[in-house]
């Protein structure tokens, strides 16, 4: 039998191991700068010098700044110390940075953005660096600000169920924290051992909850941001309602570090449910997953946590990684696969519920097989299989990652017309391994029409990024759809913006962007598409 | 004999992934709202009922018996129905719930269960007897054991294999300490499963659906004339003492003076 980490339902006290990073060739990925040479650095940024890191080392404690530049005081750190800090969580991009400072204090980070802006110096806030579209690392020589250290509970009120803390706290144990008085946080997703919570509100993450609790842009009450010039933008309401005045902490959540550094969070978790049943349904057609959402949209109403779906690819990829950790659980292999969770507070009223859906959409043929947890060590393992999609994709190949929003009845047909192209191409053949292209597979949670499309390559070739962009941006331009659902604009998304937003949105963001940040130290070269020189 | 019935014990336990909690009172630990499922040892029990019949469905030549029925029985409280339901969907035919109160489950002991159980085999007739090995609640590991002495049969207990040749015999394979022992013996006979006996399966819903039809009886101590008293008597239950969290150090220097000032080992 699995050990498995002590859950009730779903995670709630031990944690999980951080996310191994998939490790790609020995070599090592290429710098980013040398595999986007398009991307010229900004020359008005100053160059580290040593003085700087001294001036850093005055502001932290002596191990709180790693720099590959000696000082009169610190020898030089190793250059492979800062290489976690470097590169991505998915081996896609490298930068070069030469500082990396880890404060403690709201008040240190102040201090740090006051001198970068002073002395432009390019700042790239780093949380748990799990992003994946290349926001939280450097491109060539920008400072990296991780808030690994500040990752304390500054407080919880069990009656409203508002947490402030620092913005460093890891996701997982905050909901341990809140689960320890009957609480839960409103976001749950893949990363959890490793982002943090600083990270998921800069990133606007979605996750497994969200269906259930919705945007970060409603449960978070309040932020503490230090901006760009070291002003600490204070704002940790814990009120859940608040109409005075422009609401600007929203402005920050999924800014993605371009105006400024969060260092305190204000959110509030709903009461922790008591009882969660996790099913696991083999679908025929993508067709049966809509008609079993529509389903469970109507018949579970007020108990259902999570629908998210997976294909044959993903589930092939997901038992060839686990090895002995997962089983497929049905007896047949499907091409599409439905996860339902249920959450609530009584037992006897949600089993009831569940099971005449179940019945329900068995005997109408949306569904041919399932299984249903029984304990909350096969809830652990039914979710695993979802959860671990995309660690076992980039563990197969390289991976391209679009993660998109598209009316649930189109969404699947971007995986196909993905296919088709690559196959008219000749970069892909479906089950050969002798293609450019690996895998095409699709995921995600289509209770918030969110398709995490994920092409895996032998390797990262201009071939194939040029065959899937702009393809598959113009592709859901053309669907209405939106070219980031959760995952943000980062490096990778910045030049196609213009894909889901029209040029009047694009030029109010980047006057936003002058506005706060007019030396442009934050997190540059991503996000906003580079603006035309303005006024 | 040709065709081999089967009894397989289910107790309703905390489930496993829970954080137990030790009541305000110290006498038991909470069980109030709290999620419970089948013995993970039970489960393994059922799941090698079920595959014992399918040896013999998937391959009649393969020497191993054919499986007439498979009895799941439980003792607890009203919901340890929910768990039967478990064993049937798993692939139990038909289920016994001898009935007790919440308050008598909290302390049903070893022996009483060992004594309900004879009753139930005097009257079913079955030709093997598959429990788990404890139960993870109450860790006592004793059922199986005074059960086999009860009906005075042959035990294998720890088990890690199970082969049944047509006539009558059964080898098991134990785990004991550092190795593995086998042995032979006839039938009926009591077995106790360990952890790598089998993987337990998933009910699929098919047959969850399958299990809501199938015969569950009910009965209490009385019905079977079992006196559940219980013999020992529980004086308190503590939690362990708390692990302290770990802390970074900033230089060798700290840690030095950690080590001789405060843990006291320098
Ligand atoms: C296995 C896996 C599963 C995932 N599943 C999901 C999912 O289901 N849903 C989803 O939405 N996302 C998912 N993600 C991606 C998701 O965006 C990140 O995991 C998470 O939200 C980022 O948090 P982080 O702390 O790692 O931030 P980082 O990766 O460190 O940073 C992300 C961005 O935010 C900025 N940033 C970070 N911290 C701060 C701060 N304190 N102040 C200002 N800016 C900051 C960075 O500069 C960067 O631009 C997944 C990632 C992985 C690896």
């Amino acid at each position: 039998m699995h050990l498995i980490r002590p859950v009730q339902g779903r995670p709630l006290t031990t944690s999980t191991p951080s996310l191994l990073r998939p490790t790609t060739s020995q070599a090592g990925p290429a710098l980013t700068s040398e595999k986007y040479p398009q991307l010229k650095r900004n020359p008005s940024f100053k160059s580290l010098t040593s003085e700087d890191v001294s001036h850093f080392r005055k502001i932290l404690s002596p191990g709180s700044v790693l720099s590959t530049l000696a000082t009169p005081d610190a020898p030089a750190t190793e250059a492979e110390e800062l290489h976690a800090y470097n590169s991505d969580w998915m081996g896609k991009y490298l930068g070069q940075s030469r500082c990396i400072l880890r404060p403690k204090t709201t008040e240190q980070v102040s201090q740090i953005l006051q001198y970068c802006h002073a002395q432009r110096l390019a700042v790239v806030p780093q949380g748990g660096n799990t992003g994946l579209v290349g926001g939280s690392v450097p491109v060539f020589d920008e400072v990296v600000l991780s808030l690994n250290n500040m990752n304390k509970i500054r407080s919880f009120d069990p009656i409203s169920g508002v947490l402030v803390c620092d913005a460093g706290c890891v996701l997982e144990s905050l909901d341990n924290y809140v689960a320890e008085q009957d609480h839960i946080m409103p976001l749950d997703l893949g990363a959890k051992g490793s982002c943090h919570i600083g990270g998921n509100i800069s990133t606007n993450a979605g996750g497994i909850r969200y269906l259930r609790y919705g945007s970060l842009h409603g449960s978070v009450l309040g932020l503490e941001v230090v901006l760009p010039d070291g002003t600490v933008l204070e704002n940790l309401s814990t009120l859940r309602k608040d109409s005075t005045g422009y609401d600007i902490k929203q402005l920050f959540i999924g800014a993605e570090g371009t105006l400024g550094i969060v260092t305190g969070v204000s959110i509030v978790a709903p009461p922790r449910p008591k009882v969660q049943t996790v099913a696991v349904l083999g679908v025929d057609s993508y067709e049966s997953v809509q008609k079993t959402f529509i389903a469970a949209k109507q018949n579970l109403t007020e108990i259902i946590s999570a629908f998210e779906f997976w294909d044959r690819s993903s589930m092939n990829m997901v038992l060839a990684h686990a090895g002995t950790n997962a089983r497929d659980p049905l007896a047949d292999e499907y091409p599409f696969y439905v996860l339902i969770e249920t959450s609530g507070f009584k037992k006897e009223h949600d089993d009831e519920k569940f099971s005449e859906f179940l019945e329900m959409v068995m005997e109408k043929g949306f569904v041919t097989d399932g299984v249903l947890s029984e304990n909350a060590s096969q809830i652990t393992m039914f979710w695993y299989l979802r959860e671990t999609i995309a660690e076992a994709t980039v563990k197969t190949g390289p991976t391209y990652k679009y993660d998109v929003s598209i009316p649930v009845p189109q969404l699947y047909n971007l995986v196909l017309d993905t296919r088709q192209r690559l196959t008219d191409m000749g970069l892909y053949k479906e089950g050969s391994a002798d293609y450019a292209v690996k895998e095409v597979t699709g995921y995600g949670h289509v209770g918030d029409s969110n398709l995490h499309l994920n092409v895996v390559a032998k390797e990262y070739s201009p071939t194939v990024s040029s065959a899937l962009e702009p393809f598959i941006y113009e592709w859901i331009a053309n669907h209405k759809g939106s070219i980031s659902a959760e995952h943000g604009l980062g490096l990778m998304k910045a030049p196609y913006l213009c894909y889901s937003k029209g040029p009047s949105m694009i030029q109010t963001m980047q006057r936003f962007k002058q506005l706060m940040d007019p030396h442009g130290i934050m997190n540059p070269y991503k996000y906003l598409p580079a603006a035309e020189k303005s006024a | 004999m040709s065709s081999l019935r089967i009894l397989v014990g289910c107790k309703r336990v905390i489930d496993y992934a829970v954080k137990i909690r030790v009541n305000a009172g110290q006498t038991a630990v909470e069980v109030a709202g709290v999620k419970h499922s089948m013995n993970p040892f039970d489960e393994i029990a059922v799941e090698e009922a079920v595959r014992l019949r399918e040896r013999h469905t998937k391959d009649p030549a393969s020497g191993s018996p054919k499986v007439e029925e498979i009895i799941a029985v439980s003792c607890g409280p009203a919901k340890a129905q929910e768990t039967l339901r478990t064993a049937l969907a798993m692939g139990a035919d038909r289920a016994i719930h001898v009935e007790v109160d919440e308050k008598q489950a909290a302390n049903l002991q070893p022996l009483a269960v060992a004594q309900l159980f004879r009753a139930i085999i005097e009257k079913e007739k079955p030709h093997l007897v598959i429990l788990g090995k404890q139960a993870i609640d109450d860790d006592a590991g004793q059922t199986g054991e005074m059960l086999a002495g009860l009906l005075n049969w042959p035990q294998g207990t720890f088990a890690n294999k199970i082969d049944i040749t047509g006539d009558n015999a059964m080898k098991v394979v134990r785990e004991i300490d550092g190795g593995l022992e086998t042995l032979s013996t006839k039938l009926p006979a009591v077995v106790t499963t360990d952890l790598r006996l089998n993987e337990p399966r998933y009910a699929s819903l098919p047959n969850i659906m399958k299990a809501k039809k199938k015969p569950l009886v009910k009965m209490t101590p009385a019905d079977l004339s079992v006196d559940i008293t219980p013999r020992l008597e529980t004086i308190k239950v503590t939690e362990p003492s708390k692990r302290q969290g770990g802390k970074k150090v900033e230089s060798v220097d700290e840690l030095l003076d950690k080590l001789k000032n405060e843990a006291g080992v320098l």
